[in-house]
């Protein structure tokens, strides 16, 4: 047992094997209330499978996993709703939990898509639908919110706002958020911890610390690390069609 | 005006309608059709260990249903094999099994074709009670693990990862589908109870935009399959379960045009 009541979630030296080969192996990590952690890694890495480690949806792992709240909100990577369930965003609002139409709508107006309450699942786009999938996930206020890739599909002006939105609700709402993402320039700015992944812990730290890691470099490439501060070099040229570098006219 | 056989199957038929229509939406939903046919085809299994012993037949049906859907779930766990194969394998097996002890009991006159298409004109007070009794129970326990087992049935690992148990109420419908099975047999048949399960309830999808409503629907396509059924079966001597279930066709076929308008006005 830890003593420090901010702990949510902490997991020591968690693996899981299939078929005598490692999926994630030695994953440590803490998950706090009011702050970020975000996984970062490529495709095949175990960045699900450490989601689902987290959420006790793995039965037979090794190490450690203990949870220190039962308020938790999960947005899975995928979710198919079938022709044959007729399901509006109002139903899957409250799949899990019973809520106030008052606080439906405020999530979903959070999220920008309080205009589809009476839409049915099928019949939205898929950004749409990530923007549903969030907005009732937080609709719980949950203590522990679990993201897989919640913004794949979304423009990118609604990417940013998201992100803007997940930063926000770990504050108001004081919940750990465990993020998964693909989106390394905006996740490398609103985390609080990152985890990078290649089927066990490359490197971890805060956001800085880990874009300086060599491992970060070998996994990402070189251009990666500098992502930090992209925004702040000036763009003093424009490229033409066929790619040409031409200075730009003050 | 009704004789009271009529009276009785009506009674009956009401009393499965009002069961099949919210089990048959999470069937379809389930894409569980083909597991609902392998425990009515275990039920013939059950018939005849009931005969065979003098058991209560309809807690005989129950109990072996319910084993075949336990040892399904535990053989899906277990072995690599895919589901539509173990549910091959033990739907033909029950059955064969089941000719084969119907075989050893020569001696006792049996009603094949009653337990294959339901006799609905024989059923009797202590069917009837069997039937209400055990669909209020269905019923009451589905009320009660309706939103674990739905928003299992949207995302399983969603469920499970907020708090639902989506392992316990799937074994638990499961159950109330082999009960289900066990106080209908006599009254539509082992052959025809899926499509008492599935008929009603896709015709209620083509017209319905919500899982309530598609509830309710289905509901109401099972009473008027039993109304019309019946009382088309009695007018013109057709066997009454297989006339429920082409009444329950017709209304599918129906709402079939009911869906073209929808999408072309």
């Amino acid at each position: 047992m830890t003593n420090n009541p901010n702990v949510l979630v902490k997991i020591s030296n968690a693996g899981i094997q299939k078929s005598g080969k490692w999926l994630v192996k030695d994953v440590n990590l803490e998950i706090h209330r009011g702050k970020i952690v975000t996984i970062i890694g490529p495709n095949g890495s175990g960045k699900s499978t450490t989601a689902k480690i987290v959420l006790g949806l793995h039965k037979k792992i090794e190490g450690n996993v203990q949870t220190f709240t039962k308020k938790i909100s999960y947005v899975p990577q995928k979710v198919s709703i079938d022709w044959t369930l007729p399901i509006r965003v109002l139903d899957f609002m409250v799949l899990t939990e019973d809520l106030k139409p008052q606080e439906i709508n405020d999530a979903l107006n959070l999220t920008g898509v309080d205009h589809l309450i009476s839409r049915n699942l099928r019949d939205l786009s898929g950004g749409e639908f990530q923007r549903v999938l969030l907005a009732r996930a937080i609709a719980k206020k949950p203590e522990l919110l679990v993201l897989d890739e919640p913004v794949q599909g979304v423009d990118f002006a609604g990417e940013v706002a998201l992100y803007g939105l997940i930063k926000k609700i770990s504050e108001t709402l004081n919940c750990g958020i465990l993020l998964i993402s693909h989106d390394l320039h905006v996740v490398m700015s609103a985390t609080d911890y990152v985890v990078c992944l290649n089927g066990h812990v490359c490197c971890s730290g805060t956001p800085v610390d880990v874009a300086r890691d060599k491992h970060y470099k070998e996994l990402f490439g070189e251009k990666s690390s500098q992502l930090l501060s992209i925004y702040e070099h000036d763009h003093d040229h424009v490229h033409t069609a066929d790619g040409d570098i031409v200075k730009e006219n003050v | 005006m009704f004789d009271d056989f009529l009276f009785r199957a009506l009674i009956a038929g009401i009393g499965i309608a009002l069961v099949t229509g919210p089990l048959g939406c999470f069937v379809v939903w389930r894409r569980l059709s083909f597991f609902g046919d392998t425990l009515a085809h275990s039920a013939l299994l059950g018939v005849l260990l009931s005969v065979a012993f003098d058991l209560n037949i309809s807690l005989t049906i129950f109990t072996v249903s319910s084993l075949i859907a336990l040892l399904l779930l535990r053989l899906q766990k277990t072995t690599n094999l895919p589901s539509d194969a173990l549910l091959g394998l033990l739907s033909h097996s029950s059955l064969a099994v089941g000719m084969v002890i119907l075989g050893f009991l020569s001696f006792i006159r049996f009603d094949i074709m009653g337990v294959l298409f339901g006799d609905i004109l024989s059923v009797n007070v202590n069917d009837l009670l069997a039937i209400w009794i055990g669909g209020a129970i269905i019923l009451l326990v589905l009320w009660f693990i309706w939103k674990p087992l739905f928003a299992s049935t949207v995302n399983y690992e969603l469920a499970e990862a907020e708090g639902m148990n989506p392992e316990r109420v799937n074994a638990i419908f499961t159950i109330l589908l082999a009960a289900l099975i066990a106080i209908s047999i006599k009254m539509v048949g082992l052959l025809l109870i899926t499509g008492m399960l599935i008929i009603p309830t896709t015709m209620a999808r083509n017209l319905s935009n919500n899982p309530k409503q598609m509830v309710i629907l289905s509901i109401i396509g099972g009473l008027l399959s039993v109304f019309i059924g019946l009382y088309t079966s009695f007018e013109i001597n057709t066997s009454s379960g297989p006339t429920i279930v082409v009444v329950a066709l017709i209304l599918f076929i129906l709402s079939l045009i009911g869906i073209k308008k929808r999408n072309y006005g």
